[in-house]
């Protein structure tokens, strides 16, 4: 179905507006764009790893969530909607519950990358019928922006600080999409935001829709921690596109494809320099720090390249 | 006509499940409680049930998908041992807090480390301010029958709390016992559907479950949470009662052997019991007034029964098959005092630790454990602090 992005926007809002996270905020973006993509007559039932996401939008005696909702434990997002969906699958086969739900869990960069990785490819492995999206913002900042495993090479974080004798974080981010892509599952895509809305509605009604499990990557960046103005959001998720810093792309039953190539590639500079968490990258003398990026982002793209190929 | 069958608390426990017939287990092997899920998976794939079974990658997600099927409506049981209740040590305080009445068999071994595959109860120990019900089977008769009632119990409506079915490890789950199964269909009546009032998969009634609790609420909440393990004292005994009117068997908090007139008193829980019984009864016929006080129920702790049963007796040993490292002794030491604090002034007091990791439990040791009773009388003095039993020099 041709995306109609005024008759997606009019859906109603499945995650309420009014809670807690900070203006500016890609994670709140991207869980809405995804329920944005189930069909308003299915019910769904979502889980959220401990995150910011969870401690804004469910502080007791409030929820901002209009479906079921659960939260389990940092780690544990894609174990705990497995159980959901098992008890659905057992539920439904004895006609106790309705049979059209979707089943959701969100989590962290940390909770997803790090912590909560080997319950994420149980979960894969198992094939239950769910969709895990991460709202990768590159680090854990419900605890103060400390590092993860998708922070990239040389960003500042509360435990890889820059100084006298540190450039930053020293090691190059996880691929966690094609991590995912190699559990075999029928679905995995890359996206952020972009133009419209576009990319991540037609990602999330495909992860939605197509039977078994599906992963979603969406870069949902952070002011506080990136140190960027909350009106700055679209421009460094277009940076982040442009530059092929974030490529887009997806990997349907093991079909490798790139849904956007940039006509002319721009410098990794565009994309760092709209971060205060890459400020020091710019001093005089550090210029090989931004080679170095730009060497990874070059190689991960032309590995991408031939792998869509 | 209940039917005689000779078998494994391993098996019986599976039969239980599979009378039963849950909507879901998630479940991970690891010894001595492996053989469940294996068993559970055979009868799935035999047909002779349709329980959906998850084969997860480990314990914690084992009980992290308990927790979701259980919030979703699905009357959910997973088995475990050692490590692997240690590894769901996290999740098992979010699975009581959130009132979700989970069925676990536990079968009990020692913790690592160094590793250990054989029997101690240092897992469930460790486990036991979780806010789960934890009820020990003494044989594999018990481990079955406990089982249906673990589940009623977690799952009455005053109570709406996780159960720990426990068994010891090898002892219970793997020695084949004579024993006595209920027919299917009184099982079935006897657990009822399992109908909660609120889950996520309610089509007229979302549900958030696991919020962000504040300081305004969680004391209020957790207050909550021990008034329901207040309520499992009645419900223990009710459930007890129903099962007593279709089996003839009887159960309650505790066990009391021997107890009427007895002047030394052993507690002590779990298959160890039965030869406590034993040497008991050896020396019942040599004349000492020897008595036994078997704990079924650890949480809630049987407090007023424990101290009602030691009435009139002057010595009492307390048998703790874990150490707690509080360097004053085990976990039921401490409790049985607390219970026994300004109510039994002169009853003389002493603390075991004993068959840890598996180390044998024989008939002399403990008739050796009525033997330092006896001299306590004698002297009017209670050890100075607790000790190891059987141990080698
Ligand atoms: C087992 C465990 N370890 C640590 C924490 C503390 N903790 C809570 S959220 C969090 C970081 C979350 O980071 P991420 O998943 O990236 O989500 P974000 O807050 O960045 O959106 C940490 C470390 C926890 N809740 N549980
Ligand atoms: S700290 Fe960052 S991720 Fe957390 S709510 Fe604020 S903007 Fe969002
Ligand atoms: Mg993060």
């Amino acid at each position: 179905m041709a995306y109609n992005f005024k008759e997606v926007m009019e859906r109603p809002d499945r995650l309420a507006s009014g809670h807690r996270m900070c203006a500016g905020c890609g994670a709140p973006i991207a869980v809405r764009g995804v329920l944005r993509a189930i069909k308003p007559e299915d019910k769904a039932v979502i889980c959220s790893a401990t995150c910011c996401l969870e401690v804004s939008t469910c502080m007791y005696p409030y929820t901002s969530w209009k479906d079921s909702f659960i939260h389990n434990a940092f780690e544990n997002a894609a174990a705990t909607i497995s159980g959901v969906e098992a008890a659905h699958k057992s539920l439904a086969a004895k006609g106790k519950v309705p049979e059209n739900y979707k089943f959701i869990a969100f989590g962290g960069d940390g909770g997803t990358y790090d912590i909560g990785f080997q319950s994420l490819s149980g979960a894969m492995e198992r094939n239950h019928d769910m969709v895990y999206v991460c709202y990768d913002n590159e680090a854990y900042m419900n605890t103060g922006i400390q590092r993860s495993s998708a922070t990239p090479l040389y960003a500042d974080t509360t435990t890889s600080a820059t100084g006298k004798a540190s450039s930053g974080k020293t090691q190059n981010r996880k691929d966690l999409a094609e991590v995912i892509a190699a559990h075999h599952v029928p679905y995995v895509a890359q996206t952020t935001f972009i133009g419209n809305l576009k990319d991540l509605h037609e990602k999330a009604e495909k992860a939605l829709y197509t039977p078994g499990a599906a992963f979603l990557n969406v870069l949902a960046p952070c002011p506080r921690g990136w140190r960027y103005e909350a009106e700055d959001i679209a421009e460094i998720c277009k940076m982040a596109v442009e530059t092929c810093f974030w490529p887009l792309f997806e990997v349907e039953n093991d079909v490798w494809k790139i849904n956007y190539q940039p006509k002319n590639k721009r410098p990794i500079e565009d994309f760092l320099k709209t971060q205060g968490r890459f400020k020091h990258l710019f001093k005089k003398g550090n210029e090989h720090l931004i080679a170095d990026i730009q060497k990874e982002v070059d190689h991960r793209w032309e590995l991408l390249l031939k792998r869509a190929q | 006509m209940a039917i005689q069958d000779r078998l494994s608390g391993n098996e019986a426990v599976s039969i239980a499940i599979k009378q039963i017939n849950p909507d879901v287990m998630p479940a991970f092997p690891i010894t001595p409680s492996t053989e469940i899920p294996q068993f559970i998976s055979q009868f799935i794939a035999n047909g002779e049930m349709d329980t959906v079974f998850v084969p997860v990658e480990s314990e914690h997600s084992a009980m992290s998908a308990c927790i979701g099927s259980q919030s979703a409506g699905g009357r959910t049981v997973t088995a475990t041992s050692s490590c692997g209740l240690a590894l769901m040590f996290e999740m098992l305080y979010v699975a009581a807090s959130n009132r979700l009445p989970i069925t676990m068999a536990v079968v009990n071994r020692a913790l690592s480390g160094p590793i250990n595959i054989n029997n101690d109860h240092s897992d469930s120990m460790g486990a036991r301010d979780s806010g789960w019900l934890q009820i020990y089977a003494e044989n594999a008769q018990e481990a079955y029958d406990n089982f249906f009632q673990c589940m009623k119990i977690g799952e009455h409506p005053s109570v709406q709390l996780p159960v720990m079915c426990c068994q010891d490890g090898f002892i219970t789950s793997h020695a084949v016992e004579r024993m006595e199964l209920i027919e299917t269909e009184k099982v079935k009546a006897f657990m009822g559907e399992y109908k909660p009032e609120h889950y996520l998969l309610n089509p007229d009634q979302t549900l958030a479950v696991g919020p962000y609790d504040i300081p305004q609420y969680y004391m209020e909440h957790k207050k909550a949470q021990a008034v329901a393990m207040e309520n499992a004292r009645a419900a223990i005994l009710e459930v007890a009662k129903e099962f007593e009117a279709m089996t003839g068997r009887k159960y309650g908090m505790i066990e009391e052997y021997c107890m009427e007139d007895a002047e030394l008193a052993m507690i002590i829980i779990g298959s160890s019991a039965g030869t406590a019984k034993e040497a008991c009864d050896e020396l019942r016929a040599a004349g000492v007034k020897a008595g036994v006080i078997k704990v079924r129920v650890f949480r809630p702790f049987p407090a007023e029964e424990i101290v009602a049963a030691l009435k009139g007796v002057k010595a009492v040993a307390i048998m703790d098959k874990t150490e707690s490292f509080s360097a004053n002794g085990g976990p039921m030491g401490a409790e049985v005092k607390a219970a026994m604090f300004g109510k039994l002034g002169d009853v003389l007091v002493t603390n075991y630790i004993y068959g840890i990791g598996g180390r044998d439990v024989k008939v002399d040791d403990l008739k050796s454990v009525y033997d330092k009773l006896a001299e306590m009388v004698k002297t009017g003095k209670s050890p100075e602090h607790y000790q190891y039993l059987a141990l080698r020099d």
